[in-house]
């Protein structure tokens, strides 16, 4: 019954990501991702404070310091890379120019509304740039172990964290399953290896519907 | 003749006045203008407005400034991340004042606040916490805010080569808010790695063009 690892998850949405998108990915499992890109694809990896086309970890001894991710990693830059400043990054984000987003999050509601940036009942949250990526994706997909460490939702018919954005996601990757997020409903997709759909369902709040082709997620 | 090469970042630095706004540049560490902001500690001004996408790290820089009391306002878009002590301490404490802002927004309302444009809307934060005492208006159905520009006083960038005129290059991701921040300040003070010769930069690839940039210091020099 073992749920996903955090890299099984990167792996599985990695291979979602199409030739040719440009793609912004967030903290936490999101930027596993680029760890896993399908090497046959061109994805053009998008940081917030202004780079197109992001490569590798540098090997020990190479890392730049004027050179980092949103997570303030170290990175690369590939061939055909481009730099820019923060109002034009968010000109890319907010002007619906990125395909997709992976972010992580807090929760998500049946509705698709986000929260990802403050922890209920804080004085503080570091919000950044998730309000703006969250509205301004194409396409917004959340990467996240499906519940809290102490078993609660992380799927809810109505958020009790601080938004981030209303309405925003498309599909949940989580440890246990791929949702689909449709005007219909939560939509269940994918089951990891050796869940089962009333399972999923225990420690999801909303009722989910089940799609007609129900796979396995193939590890 | 046109020289905003300045000789020290002391001589940058000495009408800075208390009550000021400052806009920091920088991002994660790249980007900063770490010289100018231990000038500015050195200088004294305290009442400052500080302007930046997070409140500073560790006990240098915008830190250093933020623990030694200097700043009574933050408008960042990062107030709570690991090494933040400093800011976290003093606003505890009541010290100091915040206003958080998407770092879209914020770097909008910088672009808007140089360009010339008072306000504009924008969808990011509708249904959030940020709307709060905001105007909400819908544009072809998109719910939009109503934001603010910001301007500051003072503008310490980072870059990498500058001119005599103040044009600008900067260095990988270090660029950030920088140039945002320098189109917004009715002084920028641009600290920089190296000064050419007037003509030496490529006029294609110049990022900030000199007429955002009134002073300029090297790093490396004389305090």
């Amino acid at each position: 019954m073992a749920a996903l690892t955090k890299e099984q998850i990167a792996r599985r949405i990695a291979r979602d990501l199409q030739d040719g998108q440009y793609v912004n990915l967030g903290f936490g499992i999101p930027t596993e991702i680029s760890n896993h890109l399908p090497p046959d694809r061109e994805i053009v990896i998008h940081v917030e404070n202004g780079a197109l086309g992001l490569g590798p970890t540098p090997a020990a001894g190479q890392e730049d310091p004027e050179l980092v991710n949103a997570g303030e990693q170290f990175v690369t830059l590939l061939p055909g890379a481009s730099l820019f400043h923060h109002a034009d990054s968010f000109a890319m984000t907010r002007g619906h120019h990125v395909d997709v987003a992976v972010l992580g999050a807090m929760q998500v509601s049946e509705r698709g509304d986000l929260a990802n940036w403050k922890i209920r009942g804080n004085d503080l949250g570091g919000i950044g740039g998730a309000m703006d990526i969250a509205l301004g994706a194409k396409s917004l997909y959340v990467a996240m172990l499906h519940t809290t460490p102490k078993g609660e939702c992380k799927i809810v018919r109505t958020l009790s964290y601080p938004v981030t954005a209303l309405g925003c996601v498309k599909r949940i990757y989580s440890d246990l399953a791929v949702i689909d997020v449709t005007a219909a409903g939560l939509l269940l997709r994918e089951l990891a290896p050796g869940q089962s759909i009333e399972a999923v369902q225990r420690l999801t709040e909303p009722e989910l519907r089940v799609a007609a082709d129900l796979r396995v997620i193939d590890i | 003749m046109i020289n905003k090469i300045w000789p020290s970042v002391d001589a940058a630095l000495a009408d800075v006045f208390d009550g000021a706004t400052v806009l920091f540049g920088g991002f994660g560490g790249a980007g900063e203008a770490t010289e100018l902001m231990a000038g500015l500690l050195r200088q004294g001004a305290s009442g400052l407005t500080g302007v930046s996408n997070s409140i500073g790290k560790g006990d240098s820089g915008l830190a250093a400034l933020i623990r030694s009391g200097r700043l009574a306002k933050m408008i960042c878009s990062f107030p709570l991340i690991k090494g933040g002590e400093a800011f976290q301490e003093q606003y505890r404490a009541g010290r100091i004042a915040l206003e958080t802002t998407p770092q879209g927004t914020l770097a909008e309302r910088l672009r808007a606040g140089g360009a010339g444009i008072e306000a504009f809307y924008t969808p990011t934060g509708v249904g959030t916490e940020m709307a709060e005492g905001k105007e909400l208006r819908s544009f072809n159905g998109v719910p939009c805010l109503l934001e603010q520009a910001i301007r500051g006083d003072f503008a310490l960038v980072r870059a990498h080569k500058a001119d005599r005129w103040g044009n600008l290059v900067y260095r990988k991701t270090g660029r950030n808010f920088n140039p945002v921040m320098a189109m917004a300040a009715r002084v920028t003070i641009a600290e920089v790695d190296d000064i050419v010769e007037l003509g030496a930069l490529d006029p294609e690839v110049i990022v900030t063009p000199g007429i955002f940039v009134q002073r300029v210091v090297r790093r490396g020099g004389a305090h």
